[in-house]
């Protein structure tokens, strides 16, 4: 059975008719590990079911189904969104190793995937992310400076939810996509989708970001039946950077991700997740479906987790150095980069003042983190419920007043 | 030759060794595993990288990939699945990455684990063992840092420990592992890398059972898991200044084994009761009860609690301020003699 097979599996009747088995089916017919694997990989190296406009050579290629007219300003656009918010990452990972920050999610190698789909999104859309969005919060316009507070420890997120279309980071694998469909649900029962004439500009949809192991998580499931039952205006969008900490994607599917699409009644892709272009057309059809009124969408964007799981992780306990060389080889700034110095669309002149920018950037994230205010202890307390709670209220009381106990024995001490 | 069993350990163990209470646990799941064909190790992460704490390191290479699985991520899936298996005759332990993140299994063990005894009128036995990091004080992000255990001491059905020290960490987990029932292990995660002596020839305490870890005549502290050192560190101190603490480690906190607690508490006529988790509701509430029930015309004073606050847990720039700390203790410790 060819790998190809596994991403199709048939229907034991097309069997028969293939005259291939009748009754049950040999035990060959379940895949071995080396089938999943290649069935999983199978468009690696492109392929019909891999939506690209531009090669890892920095080739723009046609797509019968997903082309796209850009603009060179947004071209160039799009390679300074990329190179400011890879630097900042990287700026992330050095405050981490340097103690200001307790740990550090890497974005490394996904900025094409969360800047294509991020660019995508218009104001009145909402994002409901996981942990590792740093491109699309960029895109939403949370200042990355915004992020820091979760990984220094002062906050859970410091950004406004309902100013800027932008979920807060959720770390319980999965939770946010059911909170999408919902969201999406609510923007369906109040008339934002499927408008025409001048109505139309105002149709909103939703995009809900995750990862290729949130897949197996019962609230992706539900999140997808609940949205295809209500016919949300939500995109799955899925990032498949084929690592769940230590697990490659077969420990979470036999079948290509975006084909599970088809078994919840909506359209799966599955895109060059390093090829920004790819992601900005394949996420603004789906977002553009949505609006109008044929929504959910799910995308998978093939992708590959360049850094460790986050500052914690020690990736060479479980892959190889291979996969990482190959991957770089597609990296999505590098090819974007070649396509626009070749098609001079940009000049030198362009790359050092984005360079020139990226070091400002790192510069006044750094100048930023390490300036942090420390929280007040009544932080704690407060925000815990809309109406007061009397029980938090005098914990709260009495906590500050066994601090003042402190201060008074402190003050006792200097006479 | 006679196969290895708990009540014969020294087949299995090398004499005393002193060990981390991650390493002591990794130790618990090799013997079991040795021991008895059919105990698995299943969750995230849990085989080639050998657990984010590395606390199942080295299990999936020296057993395979049959008995030590790393799992698709869905805590459901891990603890409906364990639970089939446990129906077909196995005997997994789950891992459970952090606190924060069993959630997504509560109803499996609320609805299926829980009940499956009860049921089948003892028919089905589902011997699962659920290992959970808990507890703060690693200055990690949100839901890394959690003390869900009442919740769980809460439903009936369900045995709930928790180890503080690497002897226990070893014995507890294989005897949990050899019960017939659910049991929820919950490991303080920011004591993985303390060291203590582990002499396996010692007979362990049954699993259900406190312990007196210290004695002393002034005030009882019942605590369990991380806190236990805390309040060893707070007897320390208050020893200087001549006060003289008596400590509890409850270690099973369903059921509650209250005896050692209630002699105690007659003894020195005050209790304090000390957990990471929020007090509302919670194993502490339940004790405090027990406690002024039991020991009602012992008392001097009442039984005074120590916990985090009810609230969601902080930012971990702000947790030192919700976890009790040697200072806590102490100042209640103080205010209970002061009745
Ligand atoms: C419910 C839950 N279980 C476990 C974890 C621990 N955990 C954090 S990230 C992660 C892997 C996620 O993989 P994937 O969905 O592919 O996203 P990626 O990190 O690769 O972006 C795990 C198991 C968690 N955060 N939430
Ligand atoms: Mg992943």
């Amino acid at each position: 059975m060819s790998p190809e097979h596994w991403t199709r599996p048939s229907r034991p009747d097309e069997q028969t008719r293939n005259g291939t088995a009748s009754g049950p089916a040999a035990t060959s017919a379940v895949p071995t590990r080396e089938q999943v694997i290649a069935g999983l990989r199978a468009t690696s190296e492109g392929g019909a079911d891999l939506v690209q406009l531009l090669t890892p050579e920095g080739q723009r290629v046609s797509h019968p189904d997903f082309d796209i007219e850009v603009t060179d300003e947004q071209l160039r656009g799009m390679y300074r969104d990329m190179v400011l918010v890879r630097r900042a990452d990287r700026e992330g990972n050095a405050l981490q190793r340097q103690g200001q920050l307790g740990i550090w999610v890497p974005l490394l190698g996904q900025e094409a995937a969360q800047i294509g789909a991020g660019r995508a999104m218009r104001p009145q859309d909402m994002a409901f992310p996981s942990y590792r969005e740093h491109g699309v919060a960029w895109c939403r316009g949370v200042d990355p400076t915004e992020l820091l507070g979760i990984f220094r420890g002062t906050d859970h997120g410091s950004w406004d939810p309902n100013t800027t279309g932008m979920g807060l980071y959720t770390i319980v694998i999965g939770n946010q996509c059911l909170n999408a469909a919902g969201y999406a649900m609510g923007q369906r029962f109040e008339g934002r989708v499927g408008n025409t004439g001048g109505d139309s500009a105002d149709n909103e949809a939703t995009m809900t970001f995750f990862g290729d192991g949130a897949t197996s998580q019962g609230d992706v499931h539900e999140g997808m039946v609940w949205a295809a039952v209500y016919d949300a205006p939500v995109v799955f969008f899925c990032q498949n950077n084929q690592w769940a900490i230590s697990e490659p994607t077969e420990r979470q599917t036999r079948v290509p991700l975006y084909e599970r699409a088809r078994g919840y009644g909506f359209p799966g892709i599955r895109v060059d997740g390093n090829d920004v272009l790819a992601s900005l057309a394949v996420t603004r059809w789906a977002l553009d479906e949505c609006r109008h009124g044929n929504g959910p969408v799910l995308i998978e964007a093939f992708t590959y987790r360049m850094d460790a799981h986050t500052t914690s992780d020690d990736a060479s306990r479980y892959r190889l150095d291979d996969d990482l060389e190959a991957w770089k080889l597609k990296d999505p700034i590098e090819r974007l980069r070649v396509h626009l110095v070749r098609e001079q669309i940009a000049d030198q002149e362009f790359l050092d003042s984005v360079d020139a920018e990226a070091d400002e950037l790192a510069q006044r994230f750094r100048d930023f983190c390490v300036n942090m205010p420390e929280p007040p202890p009544e932080r704690m307390f407060s925000e815990v419920y809309a109406e007061e709670s009397p029980v938090v209220a005098a914990q709260r009381q009495d906590y500050l007043q066994y601090l003042d106990g402190f201060a008074d024995s402190a003050a006792g001490g200097v006479h | 030759m006679a196969a290895p069993t708990m009540e014969n350990p020294t087949s299995t163990s090398t004499p005393s060794q002193t060990l981390t209470i991650a390493k002591a646990l990794n130790t618990a799941m090799r013997s079991a595993m040795e021991r008895d064909p059919k105990v698995l190790v299943m969750g995230e992460d849990v085989g080639k990288l050998g657990g984010v704490f590395r606390v199942t390191d080295g299990l999936q290479k020296d057993f395979g990939e049959q008995r030590v699985l790393d799992t698709p991520l869905a805590e459901s899936g891990i603890i409906g699945t364990a639970i089939g298996l446990a129906i077909r005759g196995f005997r997994p332990v789950c891992e459970i990455q952090f606190d924060g993140f069993i959630f997504p299994g509560f109803d499996q063990i609320v609805s299926q684990l829980a009940k499956m005894h009860f049921r089948s009128q003892g028919k089905v036995k589902v011997p699962v063992v659920i290992r959970v990091p808990f507890g703060g004080g690693i200055g990690a992000v949100e839901h890394h840092s959690e003390s869900p255990e009442s919740l769980f001491a809460h439903v009936g059905g369900l045995k709930v420990v928790s180890c503080s020290n690497p002897a226990d960490a070893y014995w507890m987990l294989q005897q949990a592992i050899e019960c017939d029932d659910p049991v929820l292990f919950f490991e303080p995660k920011r004591r993985y890398w303390e060291k203590a002596e582990l002499d396996p020839t010692i007979e362990p305490a049954p699993l259900f059972t406190s312990k007196v870890q210290r004695t002393g005549s002034a005030v009882t502290l019942a605590t369990y898991g991380p806190m236990v050192r805390t309040c060893l560190d707070a007897a320390k101190a208050a020893e200087e200044e001549g006060r003289d603490l008596e400590i509890v480690d409850l270690r099973s906190l369903s059921p509650l084994d209250l005896d050692p607690v209630f002699d105690s508490v007659r003894r020195t006529g005050r209790l304090v009761v000390v957990s990471e988790s929020p007090p509302e509701s919670s194993v502490t509430s339940e004790v405090a009860t027990r406690v002024q029930q039991e020991c009602f015309y012992s008392l001097e004073a009442p039984v005074l609690r120590v916990n985090g606050f009810d609230t969601p847990y902080p930012p971990s720039k702000l947790e030192d301020g919700f976890l009790p700390d040697l200072d806590r203790v102490l100042e209640a410790v103080d205010r209970s003699l002061a009745y």
